[in-house]
């Protein structure tokens, strides 16, 4: 074998070896996890609130406070990015200046660090419009946080609807916003619901602005209305891993994995509809 | 009388509202983070701020050089780069070039399941995990520090950097590639010094994207990497980060108009400006590399 | 497709008028008063057991609490934003001008004793007797000290690795007040958090550590650190056991703590007047199993008198 043999065979055992070593880092996260998470898990541990024993210890605030959360944030960002990424995409000309604007202002504010979008809520929404450390502050905070997410992936969703589709309406005689909402959005839907599962999921496992604008530690009930205190489930869990006792690491390593559960059948469901958006373009 | 073409005016002007909360999202963060840092800036001039190498902000003798803070994000970004690039650039290779289709439909997926995880799983795995482990082969590393931290972040960025240089590749046209091979190169000849260096351009904005996301991280560094500002370069030490100092400040809730409490939105303009200036860069660099056609 | 349709249209609006009732349903008609806690961390563990065990008899009731730390806590309680301010200090004068000029009338109840607990490494054989002097050396603002061999020349010529609470913390000015002479007065380069479950976490995890903080949290932890007997001023080395907080032997840093609770709220929330009378009832017998030392029982009948005096206005 010559050298460049060598070579070349040493490379693809490093490349293949560096995939698997990734893969190998998630089985080992989870594992790990799982393995100090499997005894504590029980329905007594999902319908338990906070408490200062560990083995008394559940989540049920946390969940049923990011089930809410979620729910709101959804409901405000949703029609939001949605509806300006339509805007943006059909009805503002292409090429000019005022959509260059808005799609460099969007970039920027998907890569904004999430603790800076918690400095915002507190100030905007907790201390200015004087919500406080409520339900309805952190579901604001999230949608803002989430939204140019939700824009950039119903763009990118619009821009594979063939322009066939389009033609083909205005030749039929079909006004604008009949082609928009009756042809293109329902073409474009399961990329569009990709990108907005996909971004409930990174809501889900946020917990940097929601520390800051407000979700609280040690809450033990469940919200009654919007204005209520709270607690989600990556907060519970900062709060369980930065206690020394080990006990609530295992507290926090089952919260862990049903955390983990819940956004992992998220992703598997986005994947799915990816490929078969796929499969329903390439018919 | 609604006709449909007074509906199709009526809602090409109502769907601009919907633009609404982004530019005010934008505006404000940028009026706000400006306004509240300027009484900071009334009491510590912006030359020590910037370049002061003590950072100490809520114990007498008070002093604002944010230098430590920015050092230990760079410390975090430095080492999960130098962690996160080789592995990542390697993995895109072998997912979209020496891989067979029915691997790839499956490890590509479960690569960006890694991207899912949250950061505060993360900071867990590093602090309760990773430490002891990393306590093996280095006995004196101490219970907070750099290293378990960057590793992990470098965990976080590395399906970004493996989809962006994955796409990047499977973007290049066939015909470089069947040139190389026609003149004789090995597979890694082929990719090494033919195709790496075509998409070397979108490469180095994944890069720049990866490096804006790992300085922005904050559960990860804040729950492993410690609470202490300083300057030194041991990876083995606890740090601060700017973001970890964001945080510490907001819990702790300084008083609204003492220095301290605009102390943290001076750091937070300035992690904004950093993210803003290497996204900037990554996003400049992305479309003119889409502007060269091959 | 059209049945989907029409279908889908349904499920959304159920969802909808769903969320609607939600949101305005108690907001408007009585809503369920909320005891809103914060302020330090070493009080912490107290107002967690006392709210836990109110809850479990009192199923509605709604208390939150959290760890801004004690100065932390009276911002928010001089503003009104929380009713019960967890302070491991007395109030400070600053404080106590920022209440009078938002009109915040408070009561003071101490709830129990601590001993600031001086903690090193279990594995530390070395550093198990210290003494104020040392402490001092080892804490004042422009502190020169490094190493251990630098405090005593019979201990190791390794780095000390200072663990604390933050300035926002009552333990802190307790602490720097007694060791240092005033309060707010101590270096700044150590792993400061408010926290005090980070302390203990680096404590533990690093042979060359000390760090200080309340003592229930040292209590609690025995198996990951070791407390150091203090000497004051040429006294015997004291260690830090109940009996000598509470006899006032473990000097200078035993300490009551207290609850500073809104005295007009009081009057206008039934559900937090109702929790601090189960707080003062209650408290001397789950003190211990905190980890702190209770007062007199003499004292806490004297608080709930007190209590007793403060007549509802307008109950919500």
């Amino acid at each position: 074998m010559t050298t460049r043999e060598i070579y070349n065979l040493l490379f693809i055992f490093l490349t293949k070896a560096c995939s698997y070593f990734c893969l190998f880092i998630l089985i080992f996260l989870i594992s790990s996890t799982l393995i100090k998470a499997w005894p504590e898990l029980s329905f007594e541990f999902l319908n338990s609130y906070p408490s200062r024993f560990a083995n008394k210890a559940g989540i049920k605030a946390a969940l049923v406070g990011s089930f809410y959360l979620i729910c709101l944030t959804s409901i405000i960002a949703l029609p939001v990015g949605i509806l300006s990424a339509l805007c943006l995409e059909e009805y503002i000309p292409k090429k000019s200046f005022t959509k260059k604007i808005l799609e460099l202002n969007i970039s920027n504010l998907a890569s904004m660090p999430s603790i800076v979008y918690g400095l915002i809520g507190l100030a905007l929404f907790a201390r200015f419009l004087n919500f406080g450390t409520s339900l309805i502050s952190g579901a604001l905070t999230l949608s803002l946080l989430i939204l140019p997410i939700i824009i950039v992936s119903t763009q990118a969703a619009l821009k594979t609807v063939p322009k066939a589709i389009s033609l083909a309406g205005y030749a039929m005689g079909a006004h604008k916003y009949q082609i928009v909402f009756g042809l293109k959005l329902p073409y474009a839907l399961t990329g569009i619901l990709t990108g907005v599962i996909l971004s409930i999921s990174r809501a889900i496992g946020e917990s940097a602005p929601l520390i800051i604008v407000g979700a609280v530690g040690y809450v033990s009930f469940l919200p009654d209305n919007l204005f209520d205190s709270y607690t989600v489930l990556p907060v519970q869990i900062f709060n369980w891993a930065g206690r020394p006792s080990a006990d609530f690491h295992n507290r926090a390593a089952a919260a862990i994995i049903i955390l983990l559960l819940v956004l992992l059948s998220f992703n598997i469901f986005a994947i799915y509809l990816r490929q078969k958006s796929i499969r329903n373009t390439k018919s | 009388m609604l006709t449909k073409r007074s509906l199709d005016q009526c809602i090409k002007i109502s769907l601009r509202i919907f633009l609404i909360p982004s530019i005010i999202c934008t505006l404000f963060t940028v009026v706000f983070l400006v306004k509240e840092s300027l009484p900071f800036f009334k009491d510590v001039s912006i030359s020590d701020f910037l370049l002061g190498y003590n950072w100490q902000p809520l114990i007498e003798p008070r002093s604002f050089g944010v230098l430590p803070l920015v050092s230990g994000t760079m410390h975090i970004v430095l080492i999960s780069i130098i962690f996160a690039l080789p592995v990542g650039i390697l993995s895109s290779i072998y997912l979209s070039e020496i891989a067979s289709k029915k691997i790839r439909k499956y490890l590509k997926p479960s690569l960006e399941l890694l991207a899912g995880v949250p950061s505060v799983v993360f900071g867990y795995f590093a602090l309760i995990t990773l430490t002891p482990i990393i306590r093996i082969f280095f006995p004196q590393i101490e219970a907070f520090n750099s290293l378990s931290a960057a590793l992990v972040v470098g965990v976080m960025i590395l399906p970004m950097i493996t989809s962006l240089c994955d796409d990047s590749l499977q973007s290049l046209p066939k015909s470089i590639k069947e040139a190389a091979y026609a003149l004789g190169c090995t597979q890694f000849e082929c990719i090494f010094f033919v195709q790496l260096p075509a998409v070397f351009k979108q490469m180095s904005a994944s890069v720049l994207l990866a490096i804006s996301r790992a300085i922005g991280e904050t559960m990860a560094v804040t729950l492993a990497a410690g609470a202490t500002p300083s300057l030194h370069f041991d990876p083995l030490k606890s740090i601060q980060t700017m973001t970890a100092f964001i945080v510490q400040v907001c819990l702790g809730d300084a008083q609204n108009g003492t220095v301290e409490y605009h102390s943290c939105f001076a750091v937070a303009l300035l992690l904004f400006l950093i993210t803003f200036f290497f996204n900037g860069l990554g996003k400049l660099i992305l479309k003119r590399a889409k502007n060269h056609d091959y | 497709m059209n049945i989907k349709r029409t279908y889908n249209k349904k499920v959304f609006l159920a969802l909808c008028l769903g969320l609607l009732n939600f949101s305005c349903s108690k907001n408007n008609n009585s809503p369920q008063a909320l005891v809103k806690t914060d302020g330090s961390s070493t009080v912490f563990p107290i107002t967690e057991a006392i709210a836990e065990e109110y809850m479990k008899k009192n199923s509605g009731a709604k208390i939150t609490i959290g760890i801004s730390g004690t100065g932390g806590g009276f911002k928010k309680f001089c503003a009104g934003k929380t009713y019960v301010n967890n302070a491991s200090r007395p109030i400070k004068s600053k404080e106590i001008k920022l209440c009078a000029s938002n009109n915040i009338e408070y009561l003071k109840i101490p709830v129990a004793y601590d001993g600031i607990t001086v903690v090193i490494n279990p594995k530390n054989t070395w550093a198990t007797k210290i003494s104020t002097k040392q402490l001092k050396l080892l804490w004042k603002s422009d502190s020169k000290i490094s190493k251990w061999n630098d405090l005593d020349p019979s201990w190791p010529d390794r780095k000390i690795k200072l663990y604390g609470p933050g300035p926002d913390s009552g333990t802190f000015d307790y602490f720097t007040k007694a060791i240092n002479g005033k309060s707010g007065l101590s270096r700044s380069h150590y792993s400061h958090s408010e926290d005090d479950n980070m302390l203990v976490h680096g404590v533990s995890n690093d042979v060359d550590a000390l760090g200080y903080f309340g003592y229930a949290y040292y209590v609690n932890n025995k198996e990951k650190v070791k407390a150091a007997a203090i000497s004051h001023e040429g006294s015997p080395y004291i260690d830090a056991t109940e009996i000598n907080i509470l006899k006032n032997n473990y000097k200078p840093l035993s300490r009551p703590i207290y609850i500073y609770v809104n005295k007009t709220e009081l009057s206008q929330n039934l559900e937090l007047k109702n929790f601090i009378s189960f707080y003062l009832n209650n408290v001397s017998s789950l003190v211990k199993q905190v980890g702190y030392v209770t007062l007199n029982k003499k004292t806490y009948e004297e608080q709930l008198t007190n209590l007793e005096l403060i007549k509802p206005t307008q109950v919500r």
